[in-house]
């Protein structure tokens, strides 16, 4: 699903965000990116969805060589990922339906589909009845939700999230994390960065530790009772 | 298809919704793309009324054609007759000698003078008067030429000069309409874009969430086109209206002079055609002003 092979990353001020980083991450896998902030690991993930491009090397995302991927084509290529980021990145101003459907609305999917659609991801969060909200009136957890929600209405193969637990309390953390495995058990790619050890360890999921803009190690799904949360 | 033009009508009205939620600004940018629209659309109009009344003036380019003293009443009436089948002439008018003398005689006082003429000094005259479509100064020289190579005639009288020189100063006002139209349309295109470029800058983080979720340039951009469209319709109406208002204010005022002058010449407004003109000239610089500003500013929103 995603392949990178000896990709560098040199943001315009100089700072060597990634060097020499070769991950391959499986159709239907859950992958966990560890280290600490600053290791590499969103600049990871923004390579995945084109917000950035590598320096050097190359980046395969479902089958798709991102680095010949032209800049009038990147719209495109992102509809086919989901993304979920920290500070959720939601239209504050319109309500939670608004939020959840555009990806359809740009994809041009017809009105009353959006409609079903929109429902049907909600439900899938537990935000069902909340589409008129607007999402000042949601905790924070309730955003993230509405956020993870917005990432897998157009039902893409790849969920991309950047510490989307990094604002909530353990407890709402979990179940967002409960909530990705479940998409993962359907067939979803799940990559998910977080610096949170204690929360990822709850998890029988393989782990990519990233230091210094490079693969440091990783465990397999390690053997661990998953899903133990009280 | 049906899928195309439901989203554009909902961007549509989408775009109207957010205009509407800040009426003040967006009427204060209405009205400034109308008063720019309605100073060169008044000017136009001053011009075609100009010219209208003009047209009015018809017989002062009557054309006077005096007879040779040999040509008979009978030569004169053949002429008059040939005449009357040109395109270019509307109506001719025969002043025969004798009823000229007749006037002649009771408005000059020289009763007794001429008494002791033995014969009618004065030629035959006709008097042409030239098609209303045929009033150009070249049409009038031409036929006034054509008139001249008539054996029969002597002397063939128009003053033409004033003529010319009233339509060349038309000419000048109608470029100087142009030239005006030119400006203001080059601002309106600036105050659009202005407005639009502050629109994109207030929704910046939208405009960064709809790309991050897959959103195109061209989706991103089309309410604000939408936005630009609103306002040139807007500014379009507030012209027209500014053109019906100054036309009817001054109608009375014009016909009163216009009578005094015994004329019935009536200011007119736009016509239909001139005022859909209007409203699409405005729609068609709104939409431009807002595709160059948006088309300019969204490349500068990547999301980071």
């Amino acid at each position: 699903m995603i392949r990178f092979d000896h990709v560098f990353k040199r943001y315009p001020n100089g700072r060597e965000a990634l060097t020499d980083l070769t991950l391959d991450v499986g159709r239907g896998e859950m992958v966990f990116l560890t280290g600490h902030s600053g290791a590499g690991k969103s600049t990871l993930l923004k390579l995945i969805a084109l917000i950035e491009r590598p320096t050097r090397g190359n980046l395969l995302v479902n089958g798709q060589n991102t680095t010949v991927v032209p800049r009038s084509k990147i719209p495109a290529f992102r509809r086919q990922i989901g993304i979920v980021f920290q500070d959720h990145k939601l239209l504050m101003d319109r309500p939670v339906y608004d939020n959840v459907g555009l990806p359809l609305v740009i994809a041009g999917v017809p009105e009353k589909e959006i409609g079903k659609r929109v429902r049907a991801a909600l439900d899938q969060v537990g935000l069902l009845g909340r589409e008129h909200n607007r999402p000042i009136e949601l905790s924070t957890g309730e955003q993230q939700r509405v956020g993870i929600a917005r990432a897998v209405i157009s039902k893409p193969a790849l969920l991309i999230a950047d510490e989307p637990t990094g604002n909530l309390d353990p407890e709402l953390a979990v179940e967002i994390m409960k909530l990705f495995k479940r998409f993962n058990d359907v067939g979803v790619t799940v990559l998910i960065a977080s610096h949170d050890v204690h929360l990822i360890e709850r998890f029988r999921v393989r782990r990519v530790m990233i230091e210094g803009g490079r693969v440091a190690g990783g465990d397999p799904a390690p053997k661990l009772p998953s899903m133990q949360a009280n | 298809m049906r899928q195309w033009f439901e989203r554009h009508v909902q961007t549509m009205v989408g775009s109207l919704g957010r205009l509407w939620q800040q009426p003040f600004a967006a009427l204060l940018t209405i009205l400034v793309i109308g008063i720019a629209l309605a100073l060169p659309a008044c000017l136009h109009t001053l011009v075609q009324n100009v010219r209208a009344a003009s047209g009015g003036w018809g017989y002062a380019l009557d054309v006077t054609m005096y007879m040779k003293q040999t040509a008979s009443l009978e030569d004169t009436r053949r002429i008059a007759a040939k005449l009357r089948q040109r395109r270019d002439v509307d109506e001719v008018t025969l002043i025969e000698a004798d009823d000229a003398l007749e006037e002649f005689r009771k408005s000059s006082g020289f009763g007794a003078a001429l008494d002791a003429l033995t014969s009618n000094p004065l030629p035959h005259a006709l008097v042409v008067r030239p098609d209303a479509s045929f009033r150009s100064p070249e049409q009038i020289a031409s036929l006034t030429q054509a008139l001249r190579e008539l054996p029969e005639v002597d002397i063939v009288q128009l003053d033409t000069e004033w003529v010319s020189r009233f339509h060349a100063m038309l000419d000048v006002v109608r470029r100087i309409v142009l030239l005006a139209a030119g400006l203001f349309a080059l601002g309106i295109l600036v105050i659009v874009g202005n407005t639009i470029r502050l629109d994109i800058e207030n929704r910046r983080d939208e405009i960064e969430v709809t790309k991050l979720v897959g959103g195109s340039n061209a989706f991103v951009r089309r309410p604000f086109l939408y936005n630009g469209v609103w306002y040139g319709l807007g500014g379009g109406l507030i012209a027209w209206l500014v053109v019906t208002v100054a036309v009817t204010l001054l109608a009375d005022p014009v016909k009163r002079i216009a009578g005094l002058y015994g004329s019935r010449f009536e200011l007119e407004g736009l016509n239909p055609l001139g005022a859909a003109a209007l409203v699409a000239g405005g729609i068609a610089l709104g939409w431009l002003g807002s595709f160059i500003a948006a088309t300019r500013e969204l490349r500068g929103i990547e999301p980071k």
